[in-house]
């Protein structure tokens, strides 16, 4: 990334919280034009929270957050469904309609946000599945009738399909077999160099983090406590993200043997 | 990166015997109707000759401009042209290369059916169906029969629990809107007998229809329809969604048979409850009925309840009475069974709701209809 850095979420001192429980506490994070970044925390520590807070699903409490250089909160409809247009977002669970086939729940978004003929339509989905790695006879499957990984495929061809410019992916390997998972982090790689799109994934995958993201940030205590390449993470001196990075999981893959490679990209 | 976005353009020239075609602006999604009917008024006429598509003045390019010049690319091919890129820039090398590999097989097409043909098929289809449907509905029985009898040799696997809350649920639960209801289906009896028997000066007989009638027919049916679409509806949907997410299958292997645990307590629950409601039911209707002759057919109550005593027997209440743990039972089993008929998806279990409630009222029905036969054939 030899051009500026232009940040396409831009999130301010955020608050968020349950109740009287602050799940995040005054967290800042960029995401720049073209990378990937990936965020890890334990479970609970609010990265799904946050995620949802970006989307607009979850109210916040203070601070600020821009998408695309515009506050979704304060922006007219007509530019937040702007915005939205110009995301993918991959759920953990895939949330695929259950009762719309692969190919329908792909044409779906350009259904609703395109004006495009039925013949391209169809080919631009079939496109999509195909890029994803699904053939097209699995495109007349319903989604009950998927494997995981397939759900996953599917779902991510279907958060491609308006071509968005944001991709978030929560949680895109869970649930899937290391070689299955090493296929998806692949594909996420190979997607986002080709479409140049920005990555803001949520994951606990150790080899996800290593393969499929440029930078990554460390969730804790409602804070980023981290930043920066995985080889800036292992020289960190936060207990958790020392625990995290120089764990026992984390030697046993073997994460702490690729710092010369790591520090050289 | 970030070049302001234009409206698309295809020019196109001859030079030489070549078609040079030149593609400028933002090929992207939102355009993608633009760019059809640009990429449909390309000079792309007969004669075979070479064609070339300069991209220099692309600004910004996603999937669908993309696929869309890699279909014109195809399309020249197949007329038999030669047909290549020139100056392609860089950053959109990947993403054309890309597009050239996808859509190589022909999607299987998707078979046009005769209409009549399909009509025909469904009408089959839905008719043995209605055999495997009845073929569940049996399955079901002799499932809560067994679990019955289980229950009955080891009294102490009974979910009580589970029961007395299904039955405050069902019954308890239930109470006020049953009430409510058969109360202004007794007025509206009288109302009618009022309105049409007094021209035959026939007013006193007006209690002998409402007393009839609700005792022995509409006040059970009633609280059956109702509790079928209350409470049939609402198992369906809950074992449903329970198989949807696996926890049937969770009990199956920790050793638990869903049908002692989940079934047989909610179908029992509604076996003591309908005859309950009912019952309340049926006291509702003769109050509604008793307030109307009161205050639009000025019959006193003391003549209205005379009256009653004449008119109905105990016969008449049990003929009611009797009929109401049957239909309990057939609308528990229509109900369990279609909740495990559920499939993965939303629909499924939308679709299954609808049937459990429509098959348990048509059931009801039939079942009323053949008690009746029953009992006039013996004489009650």
């Amino acid at each position: 990334m030899g051009e500026a850095l232009e940040p396409v979420i831009r999130v301010r001192d955020l608050v968020v919280g349950f109740g009287a429980r602050p799940v995040l506490k005054g967290l800042s994070l960029d995401l720049n034009r073209g990378e990937s970044l990936g965020l890890v925390g334990g479970s609970g520590s609010g990265k799904t929270v946050l995620m949802r807070t970006i989307l607009g699903l979850i109210p916040k409490k203070k601070g600020s957050i821009e998408v695309l250089g515009t506050d979704l909160e304060r922006a007219s409809d007509s530019v937040r469904h702007s915005i939205e247009r110009r995301w993918g977002i991959l759920y953990q669970q895939g949330a695929l309609f259950s009762s719309l086939t692969l190919l329908q729940n792909v044409q779906f978004p350009m259904r609703e946000h395109l004006a495009v003929s039925e013949r391209t339509m169809a080919e631009i989905a079939l496109a999509k599945l195909e890029m994803v790695g699904l053939s097209p006879d699995d495109s007349g499957k319903l989604p009950s009738e998927l494997s995981g990984g397939m759900t996953k495929r599917a779902a991510l061809a279907r958060a491609l399909a308006l071509d968005p410019e944001i991709l978030f992916l929560d949680e895109p390997t869970s649930g899937l077999d290391p070689i299955s998972a090493g296929d998806i982090d692949t594909l996420i790689r190979t997607l986002q160099k080709t479409l140049g799109l920005s990555v803001f994934m949520v994951t606990h995958d150790l080899d996800s983090l290593q393969s499929a993201c440029d930078r990554v940030a460390a969730l804790a205590d409602g804070q980023i406590v981290a930043e920066g390449p995985i080889a800036a993470m292992l020289l960190s001196e936060h207990p958790w993200v020392k625990a995290y990075f120089r764990g026992k999981r984390a030697t046993a893959q073997s994460i702490a043997a690729s710092v010369p490679k790591a520090m050289v990209t | 990166m970030q070049n302001t976005p234009s409206n698309p353009i295809l020019t196109a020239a001859q030079v030489a015997g070549r078609l040079e075609l030149a593609a400028g602006g933002s090929w992207t999604a939102v355009h993608a109707s633009a760019l059809e009917s640009l990429l449909e008024s390309a000079p792309l006429g007969p004669g075979a000759r070479p064609v070339s598509v300069d991209l220099t003045a692309i600004g910004e390019l996603d999937t669908f401009g993309a696929w869309l010049l890699e279909r014109l690319m195809r399309t020249c091919r197949d007329r038999g042209y030669d047909a290549s890129f020139v100056a392609v820039p860089e950053r959109y090398r990947g993403l054309l290369d890309e597009m050239g590999q996808v859509n190589r097989q022909t999607p299987p097409a998707a078979r046009r059916e005769n209409s009549l043909l399909a009509g025909l098929d469904r009408l089959g289809r839905t008719i043995a169906g209605s055999r495997e449907e009845a073929a569940h509905f049996l399955g079901m029985l002799g499932a809560l029969g067994a679990a019955l009898a289980r229950v009955i040799i080891r009294p102490r696997t009974f979910r009580l629990t589970s029961a007395v809350h299904q039955l405050d649920r069902v019954g308890w639960q239930a109470i006020g809107i049953i009430l409510l209801i058969t109360f202004l289906i007794g007025s509206i009896i009288a109302q009618q007998g009022f309105f049409h028997f007094r021209r035959f000066g026939a007013d006193d007989y007006v209690v002998d229809l409402v007393a009839i009638l609700v005792v022995r027919e509409i006040g059970v049916l009633i609280v059956a329809i109702m509790v079928a679409g209350r409470s049939g509806s609402s198992y369906t949907a809950e074992l449903g969604s329970m198989k949807m997410r696996e926890e049937l299958d969770a009990l199956r292997t920790m050793g638990l048979d869903p049908v002692d645990v989940l079934m047989l307590p909610r179908v029992l629950a509604l076996i003591c409850a309908l005859p309950i409601l009912t019952f309340l039911g049926d006291l509702s209707a003769l109050y509604g009925g008793g307030l109307v002759a009161w205050f639009y057919g000025g019959m006193s109550p003391d003549i209205y309840l005379a009256r009653l005593q004449q008119a109905v027997s105990i016969d008449h209440f049990m003929v009611g009475l009797i009929k109401a743990p049957f239909m309990a039972l057939v609308i528990g089993v229509v109900a369990c069974s279609q909740g495990l008929r559920v499939r993965g998806s939303a629909e499924s279990l939308g679709l299954r709701t609808t049937s459990s409630v429509v098959m348990s009222i048509f059931l009801v029905i039939v079942l009323d209809g053949c008690f009746a036969i029953f009992f006039a054939s013996i004489g009650m």
